[in-house]
C-alpha cells in the first residue's frame, strides 16, 4: 500500500506503473482523480488551500486503506492526497486500486474516496471573487459514507 | 498539555497550536473547551458552533466526553472537507 499526503503533483502514469511493474496476473487497475474546479455553487474559484494534519493524515489514509483491503481482494492500492496552495485543474487525490477482476477495484476506489472525504483531514479554504472562506462540509458526504455499512 | 488547532478554529483562535496548563478539575475534551473559552472571545468565537467542533487526542478522533490528562495532544478542527 503506497501512501501519501504531500505537496507536490502526482504522475498518474507512473503511478499506476507502480502497481503494474513485473506482474502480469492483474486484471483491473481503476484510477480515480479528484480536481480542482474553477467554479463552487455560483462563485468563481480562483485558488484553493489546502491545509492538513501532518501524521494524522496518513495515518487515517493508512486505516481507510487497510479497510477497504480487508474488504475487496486487492493486490495492489495507492492513496496520495495533496496539500498547500492548488489552483483551477490542478490534481487534489488520486486513489488507484488493483486486483484480478474488476468489481473489486472499482468498488474499493468509491469505498476509499467516500471514507476519505469524511475521515481523513484535510480543510479546504476557496479564494472566490467575494473572498476567502473555509467549504463546509456536506451532510451528504456522511451519508455516502453510511451507505457502506 | 499540548493543543493543535486546524483550518477556521485555527484562525479564530490566532494561533497554530499552544501548551497549556491542564486545571486539576478539568479531565474531558468538553471541560477543556468550556476552560479555554474563559480564556478569551477568541476561543468563543471558534467553538462557538458546537456541532462543527471535531477533536483528536494523540492523533485518534474522540467524542466530546473523552477522558484526558494532561500528557495528551489535542487537536481541534472542524468536520473535513478533503478528496
Amino acid at each position: 500500500m503506497r501512501i501519501s499526503a504531500q505537496a507536490e503533483d502526482f504522475d498518474i502514469s507512473q503511478e499506476i506503473n507502480l502497481l503494474k511493474e513485473a506482474r502480469t496476473d492483474l486484471g483491473a487497475i481503476a484510477t480515480f482523480t479528484g480536481l480542482v474546479r474553477d467554479i463552487h455553487g455560483e462563485k468563481r474559484v480562483k485558488k484553493m488551500t489546502l491545509e492538513h494534519f501532518p501524521g494524522m493524515a496518513e495515518k487515517e489514509l493508512t486505516k481507510i486503506g487497510v479497510l477497504a483491503s480487508e474488504r475487496w481482494p486487492l493486490e495492489g492500492l495507492t492513496i496520495i492526497h495533496r496539500y498547500g496552495e492548488l489552483y483551477p485543474g490542478d490534481n487534489i487525490v488520486l486513489v488507484i486500486t488493483t486486483s484480478h477482476h474488476r468489481e473489486a477495484a472499482f468498488k474499493a476506489a468509491e469505498f476509499i474516496m467516500d471514507w476519505l472525504k469524511t475521515d481523513a483531514p484535510f480543510w479546504k479554504k476557496e479564494e472566490t471573487e467575494d473572498g476567502n472562506h473555509w467549504v463546509a462540509a456536506k451532510s451528504e458526504d456522511d451519508n455516502n459514507k453510511d451507505r457502506w455499512n | 498539555m499540548n493543543l493543535i488547532y486546524f483550518a477556521y478554529i485555527r484562525e479564530s483562535i490566532g494561533k497554530s497550536s499552544e501548551t497549556i496548563d491542564l486545571p486539576d478539575d478539568v479531565d474531558t475534551v468538553n471541560g477543556l473547551l468550556k476552560h479555554l473559552e474563559t480564556k478569551g472571545d477568541n476561543y468563543k468565537t471558534a467553538f462557538a458552533q458546537s456541532d462543527l467542533i471535531r477533536v483528536a487526542v494523540n492523533e485518534e478522533y474522540v467524542s466530546l466526553d473523552r477522558k484526558i490528562t494532561g500528557s495528551d495532544e489535542i487537536a481541534i478542527f472542524p468536520p473535513m472537507t478533503g478528496g
